[in-house]
């Protein structure tokens, strides 16, 4: 199987049957449009390195509301495009006085493409089991080309690091990861991510990444327990008001 | 300013800079140097040092702008105030326009704007320091950036210029030959040899315009392959340390081999995976009984992928027919 890194323009087959995504066509010939990898199964397709998401129908991303009109609220989806909630694609019927208290700008959603017409009006849904605002958990960015990779074939790679971690994983096409957990386990994950991304054109890299995550796993339960005996002996050392002081200063934040 | 030199060739046949008349300067490329610009490349021609930053695509604004059917291409050339000895007024000017100007037709005919309704793609090229050919430097720069970027064109973009000294020609002007030869001929194209820009100064005879032609062709090829090389080099050197101890090497070709018709298998194994994920939330008590489910709906899921993405193939091929 190859798995050359082939360059914009770059020749590929005669034959204009094997011309797949991220290819061309000219004089019968198929030619590369992307840097990226090429894949040698059935036809020949390039999986580029970089690049924004476009958004196509039935993907599921992950949105930031951005503005809110009467009966829409716009959506920041990672790409070039904004997408449009309408509120009749809520589950449940809003009255337009109500939208930002269900979803208000800066609150992020899991969201469906519901359709993209051809001048790229992107239109977005929620009618969908599990699709709900996020009100937990973290969101991490990665390269929307490498989302595949984060997956993995048949869902093994985001199945394995459901298993390792714990955590709650949705991945977004579009390149927005939320996860929840423990902090301790999402600090973990976010590392295995960022080592998927860094290594996502090399072999061998779910079981590398479990390897990682394990070794990892070992490395801070060892240093839960050294900080544990550590937190012990500064909060001796630390007097009674510092605390009251920290917590006033917090709840005043949280207001 | 009064530094012409007496001859631009010597009875060697060798160049100021000790070159061959159809040699090239050295060229050093690196590519991702920005780490907030989507692609970019910073390029070492002879003197010259440019930067290029490439953003996009991305939503444009003004919105008047907007080409509802194919993506924006901006171009800005600008020489940085230092670049020359002589301090440049900052600023845009009748030259830095004429050349954005002419280097964003360089890329139009290649970059394949029709994927991005409405969006623009935007090329930054800062030129650092200036020594004869900043414009064609600069567009060898900008199609390395559009690359990583991830942008799709037909083709790379190499763009090479031939001038005329002492009577004779010579490829890639440095700056004496520049501003004192007797012509200077800028040219780009794609690999297949399509000419995206070719600006004249001077004066050339029609024979000479044609062997000007064939020197640039073959000088535009050397470039073309210091491209390729850099692009290729830039995760050559990672791959090379990361990939033993492979044990389960077919398993993750597959891996990269579906990304594309995975995608939509994988999607609706998250699909799976959310609505186990929302049962928690309302009810976490039910949780198990959902993981349970689990396994019988994935294997659902699978069969109906399978036919999925049978109809996704279809449906592909047909949007190739159309492009064609």
């Amino acid at each position: 199987m190859e798995r050359d890194i082939v360059f914009p323009g770059q020749f590929l087959s005669e034959n204009k049957a094997d011309s797949g995504p991220g290819t061309y066509v000219k004089d019968g010939k198929v030619y590369s449009l992307l840097y990226g990898i090429k894949n040698a199964r059935n036809r020949i397709s390039v999986v580029p390195f970089a690049g924004k998401y476009i958004p196509s129908s039935k993907d599921f991303v992950i949105g930031t509301v951005i503005e809110l009109t009467p009966s829409n609220w716009i959506f920041d989806i990672c790409s070039p495009y904004d997408g449009l909630l309408h509120v009749s694609e809520y589950p449940k019927r809003v009255e337009s006085g109500k939208m930002p208290g269900i979803m208000d700008v800066g609150d992020s959603v899991l969201l469906r493409v519901k359709d993209v017409n051809p001048s790229m009006k992107v239109e977005l849904s929620m009618r969908e089991r599990g699709l709900k605002p996020l009100n937990v958990g973290r969101i991490i960015k990665v390269v929307p080309a490498k989302v595949p990779r984060i997956i993995g074939h048949g869902g093994s790679m985001v199945s394995m690091l459901k298993k390792e971690t714990d955590c709650e994983i949705f991945v977004g096409q579009n390149g927005r990861i939320w996860i929840n957990g423990k902090d301790s386990d999402m600090d973990r994950l976010t590392e295995a991510i960022d080592m998927i991304m860094q290594q996502s054109h090399t072999t061998g890299l779910t079981d590398r990444v479990c390897r990682f995550l394990r070794n990892k796993e070992d490395a801070d339960t060892d240093e839960d327990l050294a900080e544990a005996e550590e937190v012990e002996e500064d909060e001796s050392g630390i007097p009674e008001d510092t605390y009251r002081k920290v917590d006033a200063l917090l709840e005043e934040t949280d207001e | 300013m009064n530094d012409k030199p007496e001859k631009f060739i010597d009875e060697n046949g060798l160049r100021l800079d000790g070159r061959q008349i159809d040699e090239i300067r050295p060229m050093t490329i690196k590519i991702g140097v920005l780490s907030r610009a989507d692609g970019s490349c910073y390029m070492e021609w002879g003197n010259n040092k440019i930067l290029v930053a490439v953003y996009g695509p991305r939503e444009l604004h003004p919105r008047r702008l907007q080409k509802s059917d194919s993506a924006l291409i901006r171009y800005r050339y600008n020489m940085a105030a230092f670049s020359v000895e002589d301090r440049i007024r900052p600023g845009p000017s009748r030259r830095s326009t004429e050349i954005s100007k002419v280097s964003r037709e360089a890329f139009e005919p290649v970059v394949m704007t029709n994927l991005y309704p409405s969006a623009v793609i935007d090329v930054f090229a800062e030129v650092l320091q200036a020594d004869a050919g900043t414009r064609t430097a600069a567009i060898n720069a900008a199609s390395i950036a559009l690359a990583d970027a991830g942008i799709p064109m037909k083709s790379l973009v190499a763009a090479c210029a031939v001038g005329k000294v002492d009577g004779k020609l010579v490829l890639d002007l440095n700056k004496p030959e520049d501003n004192y030869g007797q012509a200077d001929l800028p040219i780009a194209m794609t690999q297949d040899g399509e000419i995206t820009l070719l600006q004249m100064d001077g004066n050339l005879t029609q024979e000479e315009f044609k062997q000007a032609l064939e020197m640039c062709k073959k000088g535009c090829l050397q470039i073309l392959e210091m491209q390729k090389e850099a692009l290729k080099g830039k995760f050559g050197e990672d791959a090379a340390i990361e990939v033993p101890e492979d044990i389960d090497e077919e398993i993750d070709i597959e891996v990269m081999v579906e990304c594309d018709i995975g995608e939509s298998e994988d999607e609706d194994l998250e699909e799976a995976d959310v609505s186990g994920e929302s049962g928690e939330d309302e009810d976490s008590e039910d949780t198990e009984a959902e993981e349970e489910d689990h396994e019988v709906i994935e294997e659902e899921f699978v069969d109906l992928v399978e036919e999925e993405t049978a109809d996704e193939e279809e449906i592909t091929e047909g949007s190739e027919i159309r492009e064609q």
